[in-house]
């Protein structure tokens, strides 16, 4: 017939419910903003040179990558902003360029997309790109030495490491609130456990992240914790000290959940997060590092396969 | 009704059924034309010539070895026979009939109680309002199905067509079972009903459905009023208990689904001697708003369209059936079916893209699937075209068919179609082994 008109033709359904991978980015380097902006006051212009550097060079090589591997440019997704700006949160302020670089490279490139991409990556690519480095030069995530020009007012003992080296009676000076309000070195954006938990708790409710698998890596956390302390107070730190310092509060909302290496279903998303909270402070308390958040993430992606085909039976199932 | 998912993406998305009252379906002028697919794919005019005349009520075959036929809802004249391909390249053949003035109706059944008979009524209903699912049935083997649900509710959401029916034309409904269960051997008749969420607002207020079971010795289950808990599978497992295995077909498991329009078309048919031709729709504005329609069957829906003053443009969307499990077509041209529940249209903006992303693993799919299918996994396998593993390791025959996972995917992957992909290739693959299998042993 002639001068038809053109109707859209599509498969059901034919409603969606509006949200998208780009939201999810946003709202992700949202919820991580009022933590980062603590680090920019606390450790000013190199900071935020830092930051700057790690999330244009996370998304120049996600740019690279695509024109390389001739696919359309996914830039406009996000993931490469939120992967820049979480390596950005854990990095130090006077991570030198280089680093930053090679970190970004790590992280977007063996990280991700040697895995197709997003939603292909076994690992959390920021997660292995911070272990990469620590492992390649040691002290670029010295934080003791890291701070060693500056002063704050406040200890400039990095907690983990002076509760590892000294023992409980050195980390006195730490008290909980000073921890959640900031009040210690670290990485740019995990050192604010405040902002950290009202981010994560805004992720959670809207559904950004999978709550069980942030609250059960934080119980996990607190429980060995607070064991091991039982057994040893003069060794090992209780347990509000491990869930307010190191990485246990970035990593719960921003690093264990990450949607490609966790779990979806229920009882693996328990274990999981479970798992990597335990393992997070038994190397904290036993292994050789100061902390074991990166290595104990790492561990349980590796897992992450095998867990996550434990789940409910479909319904119908034959036998 | 809440399409976008809400602030607190934690609670999961709620979809109520339609529960509004409607008032009686509105009857538009006679269509000009019809069109009737048949469902023998088209091979020529067959038995039929061009300029042949029928009437109304008439039962039209049309090839001499295919037992399919259709039953004209006007009085008038063929004016062409044709193809017609649907969803997945099935075939049809479509005959159009243009209509005259004056109607005359074929009497089929004399009022002979011995013609209340499985075979007249696989031989003459077949077409009728509701497309009664009479083929599962034989006379030789009465056992096989052992019950009939009459779903007195709606699959999809914004429709209310057999919610309407079902209590607007309880005699029929009740004649229609009994002669149902006299003519199939079916044991046990449960007629499927929207359950009332609070008495004063009680959803097509289903008083009537007691007389009717009253009446028919059938009985009375309600239906939860929240999406998918009206889709066979669900009334299958939540009223009867039956949790019906992946992959057995209908027949197989013992019950057949009719609709309340169905059921009423045989009930009619038999009292009155003549097929019936009407069918209630509903029809979805643009603004979500409804209409309850009557029309002839085969009715081109842009004379639907034309009554109620919805007007369409370049890439609108028209959707046969509801939002969630309707199918699009590209034509006004296309008419009301037998199973024609509901016509829905979209305006272009409203329109959300689908992408070609891959599964960002983000669970919600997994989440929100009501018979637990890993979505996640599914669809990786669906992606790349490994069907017999998706459906080995991933359970994809356990899918209901509910689209919910689509509607919430955040990479937007068409995943229900990936899903029917699947479904089909494999159902492609299985008749091609079994024919090369016949061809091997002859
Ligand atoms: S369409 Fe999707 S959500 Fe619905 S049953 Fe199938 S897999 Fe599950
Ligand atoms: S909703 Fe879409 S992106 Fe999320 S896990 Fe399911 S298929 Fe993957």
């Amino acid at each position: 017939m002639l001068n038809q008109k053109k109707f859209i033709v599509s498969h059901a359904p034919f409603w969606h419910n509006g949200t998208s991978i780009s939201e999810r980015s946003y709202h992700t380097v949202l919820a991580a903003f009022p933590a980062i902006l603590l680090g920019l006051i606390q450790y000013g212009a190199p900071a935020l040179g830092v930051i700057c550097l790690s999330i244009s060079s996370a998304m120049l090589w996600e740019l690279a990558f695509n024109k390389i591997s001739k696919c359309p440019v996914t830039l406009g997704d996000g993931n490469a902003m939120v992967i820049g700006a979480l390596f950005a949160m854990l990095a130090p302020a006077t991570m030198p360029w280089w680093s930053v670089i090679m970190g970004t490279f790590v992280a977007m490139i063996i990280g991700k997309h040697i895995y197709g991409g997003i939603g292909g990556n076994p690992l959390n690519p920021v997660a292995l790109s911070v272990a990469i480095l620590m492992l390649s030069w040691k002290g670029v995530f010295d934080f003791n030495e890291a701070y060693r020009h500056y002063e704050l007012g406040f200890s400039m003992a990095y907690p983990l490491a002076a509760v590892k080296n000294f023992g409980v009676s050195a980390i006195s000076d730490f008290n909980a609130k000073d921890l959640l309000m900031g009040k210690q070195v670290g990485g740019i954006g995990s050192g604010f456990g405040l902002a950290l938990i009202v981010g994560g708790i805004y992720l959670m409710f809207r559904g950004f992240i999978r709550w069980e698998i942030s609250l059960s890596f934080l119980f996990g956390v607190g429980l060995t914790a607070m064991m091991f302390n039982a057994s040893d107070p003069v060794r090992y730190a209780g347990a509000g000290f491990h869930l307010l310092t190191g990485y246990t509060l970035v990593a719960a909302f921003f690093l264990v959940p990450e949607d490609s290496s966790s779990p979806v279903n229920l009882i693996p998303m328990l274990i999981f997060g479970l798992s990597a909270g335990v393992l997070t402070v038994l190397i904290r308390n036993i292994g050789a590092y100061v902390d074991g958040t990166i290595f104990a993430i790492l561990f349980m992606n590796i897992v992450n396969p095998l867990l996550d085909k434990i789940r409910p039976k479909a319904i119908g199932k034959a036998a | 009704m809440m399409i976008k998912r809400s602030f607190f993406g934690l609670a999961k998305p709620r979809f109520a059924y339609e529960s509004a009252n409607p008032a009686k379906p509105e009857k538009i002028s006679m269509p000009k034309i019809v069109t009737l697919f048949c469902k023998t794919p088209y091979r020529g005019n067959g038995l039929l010539a061009v300029g042949e005349k029928v009437k109304t009520g008439q039962k039209v075959l049309l090839y001499g070895d295919s037992d399919a036929y259709i039953i004209s809802s006007v009085t008038g004249t063929v004016s062409s026979v044709s193809s017609y391909i649907g969803d997945f390249g099935k075939s049809y053949t479509a005959i159009t009939i243009s209509a005259s003035a004056q109607e005359e109706t074929e009497d089929v059944f004399g009022k002979d109680p011995a013609e209340i008979s499985l075979e007249n009524a696989k031989k003459f209903l077949a077409f009728s309002p509701g497309a009664p699912a009479l083929e599962g049935f034989s006379e030789s083997d009465k056992s096989k199905i052992k019950t009939i649900v009459v779903c007195g509710v709606d699959t999809d959401l914004l429709m209310f067509t057999q919610q309407y029916v079902m209590k607007n034309r309880t005699e029929d409904i009740s004649k229609g079972i009994s002669i149902l269960k006299h003519i199939t051997g079916a044991e046990s008749v449960v007629i499927a009903i929207p359950r009332a969420d609070n008495s004063d607002s009680k959803p097509c207020g289903m008083k009537n459905a007691g007389a009717v079971g009253g009446a028919s010795g059938a009985e009375i289950r309600e239906i939860r009023s929240e999406y998918p808990a009206a889709l066979p599978h669900m009334i299958a497992k939540e009223v009867l208990g039956n949790v019906v295995t992946a992959g057995k077909t209908w027949e197989e498991i013992g019950i057949s689904f009719f609709s309340a329009e169905a059921v009423a078309s045989v009930g009619q048919a038999f009292r009155s001697g003549r097929v019936p031709v009407n069918k209630v729709v509903t029809l979805i504005k643009k603004d979500m708003s409804k209409v309850l329609v009557e029309v002839r069957l085969g009715t081109p829906i842009r004379d639907i369209f034309n009554a109620f003053d919805v007007t369409l443009n370049e890439k609108d969307r028209i959707i046969i059936g509801g939002p969630l499990t309707g199918a699009s077509v590209y034509s006004e041209d296309f008419p009301v079916q037998p199973d024609t529940d509901a016509i829905m249209v979209q305006d272009a903006e409203s329109i959300s893209a689908v992408s070609d992303y891959p599964c960002i693993n983000c669970g919600e799919c997994v989440r929100i699937c009501p018979v637990n299918v890993p979505v996640n996994m599914l669809v990786r396998f669906c992606e790349a075209g490994k069907y017999q593993d998706a459906a080995d390791m991933y359970d994809l025959y356990s899918c209901i068919g509910c689209g919910l996972c689509s509607f919430v995917c955040v990479a937007k992957i068409p995943i229900f179609q990936y899903i029917r992909l699947a479904k089909y290739e494999l159902e492609r693959m299985r008749l091609a082994n079994l024919e090369s299998e016949e061809a091997a042993n002859a």
